[in-house]
């Protein structure tokens, strides 16, 4: 248990070794520990965020799928309301139109019937003429006589 | 036992010798033969044994660890980076809990203690004859295995923590600072030659502390397993030989972490009292 030059000995050994540590085993592995910590928590954080943006997106997708069946509802009930405007227009303009033909054939009828009565005037005209011939047994001037036999044929 | 025909005296004698080489009276150099011939060569001689297995072990603590962080990564770490790894973070909590200031050298040289020292305990374990005895078949005469049972290895590591402790002092405060705080207080400065006398003593306690706690309790340690192997020595007293090894070297499994830890710790809290400022304790 002599103190010698062993002390020094080491001391000057342990100084390489803490250099030694100092420089080439510390560093290194300090480094690739906070490395490690900030890739773990960068991870976390990524995790996290995607983790947020899967709910985003299956809030849109949901908010989507709403506004389409909305739409379609809207779609519906505006194709079911024209489908019954166009009912209603065609039953209109067909009312119309048989309206329409009923009164022309009315207006024909009407004309025919009036064809007819002036013919008949016409003919009663003649055939007056005719009679009141025989009874007097001379010609009537129908010249003459024209305004009384329009009032007559007026009257009938 | 190294041989039969030893008492007990020259057997214990003969393990608490070191390998030693130096000068001899005369001026020739050499290794000592005997006790005797290692003591006269006073200063100048070295302590083969315990420097071999001290430098040997601390190469180991290196080798092992340079390993690790030359194949270091960030990614998913082996069995061996996790293991130097959680070393490391356990010397960085603990520097980082003492030591509030920025020095890039004291978590290595707590980590160097820590491991070094814990390895030149752990020399303790091999049974006390194994080494010695290997030695003096092959034509070694002595052979300390423990570093830490040899004092000039303890109180080297001190020293040089001693010398760190006063450079970072006088580096922080300047030397009026470091001289001031030595010679200033706790008295005021009419009575400085009683405080640079107090403070001399508080400031020489800590290496010498240091040194020769970890020394004692290694030495105690190793003069136990000594005389437990005393008791090897008949049929009835071997099964109680057996019995207090084993006990002891469990209990040594808890001393031999405790001394290097401690070795660490009080480093640390040395160099952290060097950089604050007696004003401000925390």
């Amino acid at each position: 248990m002599n103190i010698n030059l062993t002390l020094f000995l080491q001391m000057i050994a342990f100084a390489a070794f803490v250099w030694f540590c100092w420089r080439f085993i510390w560093p290194p592995i300090r480094e690739a520990m906070s490395t490690r910590v900030e890739n773990i928590a960068k991870g976390l954080e990524a995790a996290e965020q995607s983790e947020q943006k899967l709910a985003e997106a299956g809030e849109a997708a949901a908010r989507e799928l709403e506004t389409a069946r909305a739409e379609s509802k809207d779609i519906l009930e505006r194709a079911r309301a024209r489908g019954n405007q166009m009912v209603e227009e065609a039953r209109t303009r067909a009312e119309e139109e048989s309206e329409r033909v009923k009164q022309t054939a009315q207006v024909e009828v009407e004309q025919e019937a009036n064809r007819a009565r002036e013919a008949l005037r016409a003919r009663l005209a003649e055939l007056t003429i005719l009679g009141t011939e025989r009874i007097l047994g001379e010609r009537v001037d129908r010249k003459a006589h024209d305004r009384l036999l329009d009032d007559l044929v007026k009257e009938l | 036992m190294a041989s039969g025909e030893l008492t007990s005296k020259e057997y214990i004698g003969h393990h608490l010798t070191n390998l030693t080489y130096g000068r001899h009276p005369d001026g020739t150099w050499g290794f000592a033969a005997s006790a005797e011939e290692a003591a006269d060569m006073g200063f100048m001689a070295v302590h083969v044994d315990s420097m071999g297995w001290a430098v040997a072990l601390g190469i180991t603590f290196c080798a092992i660890f340079y390993a690790a962080a030359r194949r270091a990564t960030s990614g998913i770490p082996g069995g061996l980076q996790n293991f130097v790894e959680a070393i490391i973070d356990f010397i960085d909590d603990l520097v980082k809990d003492i030591f509030h200031h920025t020095n890039s050298m004291v978590a290595p040289l707590a980590l160097t203690i820590f491991v070094w020292v814990f390895l030149m305990n752990l020399m303790d374990l091999v049974p006390v004859d194994l080494l010695p005895h290997a030695a003096y078949l092959i034509g070694i005469p002595y052979m300390k295995v423990v570093p830490t049972t040899d004092p000039n290895v303890t109180m080297g590591m001190a020293l040089f923590v001693f010398a760190l402790v006063i450079f970072f002092s006088i580096k922080q405060k300047g030397v009026g600072g470091f001289v001031g705080e030595l010679a200033f207080q706790p008295f005021p400065k009419f009575l400085a030659p009683v405080n640079l006398l107090l403070e001399s003593v508080t400031l020489l306690s800590k290496p010498l502390s240091l040194g020769l706690r970890l020394f004692g309790n290694l030495y105690a340690g190793e003069m136990i397993f000594i005389l437990i192997a005393l008791m090897y020595v008949s049929w009835v007293t071997t099964p109680v030989a057996w019995a207090l090894q084993w006990g002891w070297a469990v209990f040594h499994v808890l001393i031999i972490t405790l001394q290097a830890f401690i070795f660490a710790v009080l480093t640390t809290v040395y160099i952290a009292q060097a950089y604050d400022s007696h004003g401000e304790e925390h």
